[in-house]
């Protein structure tokens, strides 16, 4: 039994339907992010999972216990805002002591606990700050030690970094995934961004429109997207409308042109539209590859290790990148080249 | 800023200055005129001495203090409800705290008399006691415009649905919130509802009078009508010492670790 469970979960707001058939199983000690646009509903399954929200349909159970019967202040839940939402009113000392506090903790109990948080996140030196004299990165860090402190059984991160600019972003992300291996704490992480994502989490679960339309690994979500959506909101993959000419042979007709595919196209028929894809550095002019595509160059950009070039393959733009070489001779725009790659670097992805 | 604005700014100030302080002058000045031709203090000596005054004045202070503590629980938990999970009742709320403006007091204390007298089911003006709570709840609705304007504008400086979030996933109950979190926040808005309150309560002669409670209100009007100085002595006394206390407040409210300054 995995320690979090989210089964069959739906939100309706009056008639608009926000989550849809959300299923999904976390183990215990797994950091997993929630990636998908603004307005996809990553929002509300974290605040249904808080206790914020309740479901219009489906169960969460939180090491194996259903949690529909419990308030949010007996979910023993830690919780990071994406506006850090310190008490204003309270030190820093005071507000990571505040979940202990109210537990009642004895005093003594309480002051180890709120020390060894602040080591963690290295601010013990500022325990007697308020909040509106700390920086947006520091708040954010005080606010994971907030959350921490009461030994929470689940950690749930909203956009915890999309207030904070770039650099700190990226520095406080790896300090939250360290923190997070340090104390085996089971994390759910909402992003916008994929980046983000993809560089912390042990799973993704890609979202759209209030449903989960795809979980793995990064590089599962990465290499291998399942939906054209995504595969259009993960990285920067080409898509091509390719039409079916032979199931049983794997060809695809794109354009004029007609390629074997090395993945089967079970249950498609002749002539049925899909969509194939294909990452920007499997495709090169020179390298070798059993499949080629021919198409018309409209840009190339010298990017220094890299040149990255655009060409039009039937009307589709297909950007593909190639290191850099002394001699290398950059196409011209309105040259027709050869696309080289493997065939099986070519996806075939679900609409 | 133009040499003219500048001059214009300061006329203005100047003009609101003497506007306020020249008739507290005047009465100062008649004031200390009881004895013929000379300046004297003899007109205060006699207030002092008035067990009346001591009398009044400090039950006036009390029933103001007993108000405050009473609007506070009232209009907090109130103001913050209607914020987090009752946005859309605000402008009736904010129409409902309104209506004391709008209805005199006379009405007021005739309504609880007909509804708390010895004869009703509550006969609250049976007792001193009861009469003293009815009167602290009168004092509270004439101050509930005052008090609910600050402690709402006070909750608008604040994030109070995430706030409330934040500390319930950290395990708080309602209680716990609300006093750990949200009045300290709102110190300084109920604060300034306080002074306002205060202000009110140390004046008030309507519901005094006719609830027949020995306020300093009706005293006020009762020396100034069969008195000649003493009543202007009692008027700068009133005045000075309700800017004491209301001087007092602020040192403390500027001191106490539950408002740290805002940035
Ligand atoms: N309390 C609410 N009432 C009505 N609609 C809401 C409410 N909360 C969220 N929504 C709607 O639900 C959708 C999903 O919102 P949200 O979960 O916040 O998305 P995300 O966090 O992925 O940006 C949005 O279209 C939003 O407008
Ligand atoms: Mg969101």
């Amino acid at each position: 039994m995995s320690f979090l469970v989210l089964d069959n979960l739906q939100k309706c707001f009056g008639a608009v339907q926000v989550v849809k058939n959300f299923n999904m199983a976390i183990e215990k000690g797994e950091f997993v992010s929630f990636l998908g646009p603004s307005g996809c509903g990553k929002t509300t399954v974290l605040r249904m999972i808080a206790g914020f929200e309740t479901p219009s349909g489906g169960t969460i159970s939180i090491d194996g216990r259903d949690q529909s019967r419990l308030k949010t202040n007996q979910r023993n839940i830690g919780m990071v805002f994406q506006a850090y939402a310190l008490f204003p009113n309270m030190n820093v000392f005071d507000n990571v002591a505040f979940g202990l506090k109210v537990a009642g903790t004895p005093r003594a109990a309480i002051e180890a606990r709120v020390k060894e948080m602040l080591a963690l996140i290295r601010l013990e030196h500022l325990a007697d700050r308020y909040p509106y004299q700390m920086s947006g990165g520091q708040q954010q860090r005080v606010a994971l030690a907030r959350a921490l402190a009461p030994k929470p059984q689940l950690l749930l991160l909203d956009e915890p970094l999309s207030a904070l600019d770039a650099k700190i972003r990226i520095s406080l992300r790896e300090e939250i995934r360290q923190i997070q291996r340090q104390l085996g704490i089971t994390t759910v992480f909402v992003t916008h961004d994929q980046e983000e994502a993809l560089s912390i989490s042990d799973r993704i679960v890609v979202m759209n429109a209030g449903r989960a339309d795809q979980i793995g690994t990064p590089s599962e979500i990465y290499n291998r997207p399942a939906t054209r959506f995504v595969a259009s909101f993960v990285g920067t993959l080409n898509m091509l409308d390719a039409t079916v000419v032979d199931p049983a042979e794997h060809t695809v007709r794109v354009g004029n042109q007609v390629i074997t595919l090395k993945e089967t196209l079970v249950g498609k028929t002749a002539g049925e539209p899909i969509v194939l894809a294909l990452r920007p550095e499997a495709g090169s002019l020179q390298g070798s590859g059993d499949t080629t595509l021919k198409g018309d160059v409209l840009s190339s950009s010298f990017l220094g290790s890299v040149i990255r070039t655009k060409i039009s393959v039937a009307g589709n733009p297909v950007s593909f990148d190639t290191f850099n070489a002394p001699d290398l001779t950059m196409p011209r725009p309105g040259e027709t080249v050869d696309l080289r790659f493997s065939s099986g670097d070519l996806l075939v992805v679900r609409d | 800023m133009s040499v003219w604005t500048r001059i214009v700014g300061w006329a203005v100030l100047i003009f609101g200055l003497l506007y306020f302080f020249l008739p507290l002058s005047g009465l100062f000045e008649f004031s200390l005129k009881a004895r013929r031709g000379v300046y004297s203090f003899d007109a205060y000596r006699e207030v002092f001495a008035d067990p009346q005054f001591q009398a009044t004045f400090t039950y006036s202070v009390v029933m103001a203090l007993v108000t405050i503590v009473i609007g506070i629980l009232i209009v907090v938990p109130t103001a913050f409800w209607v914020r987090l999970k009752m946005p859309w009742a605000r402008p009736y709320v904010e129409f409902l705290t309104l209506l004391p403006l709008v209805i005199p007091a006379i009405v007021v204390v005739f309504g609880y008399i007909r509804l708390y007298n010895t004869a009703s089911w509550l006969p609250l003006t049976g007792s001193i006691f009861g009469t003293n709570t009815l009167l602290a709840f009168g004092y509270t609705i004439l101050a509930l415009p005052y008090m609910y304007r600050a402690v709402d504008t006070g909750l608008r400086t604040i994030d109070v649905a995430t706030l409330t979030e934040a500390a319930q996933i950290l395990g708080a109950g309602w209680f716990t919130i609300l006093r750990r979190v949200i009045l300290p926040n709102v110190v300084p808005a109920v604060l300034s509802g306080a002074f306002l309150t205060f202000a009110i309560v140390i004046g008030e002669f309507t519901l005094a009078a006719l609830l027949d409670r020995p306020a300093f209100g009706p005293y006020l009007q009762r020396i100034g009508a069969n008195k000649a100085y003493e009543p202007f002595a009692l008027s700068v006394i009133a005045f000075t010492i309700t800017w004491a206390c209301l001087a007092l407040i602020q040192f403390v409210s500027r001191f106490s670790k539950a408002a740290p300054a805002r940035h």
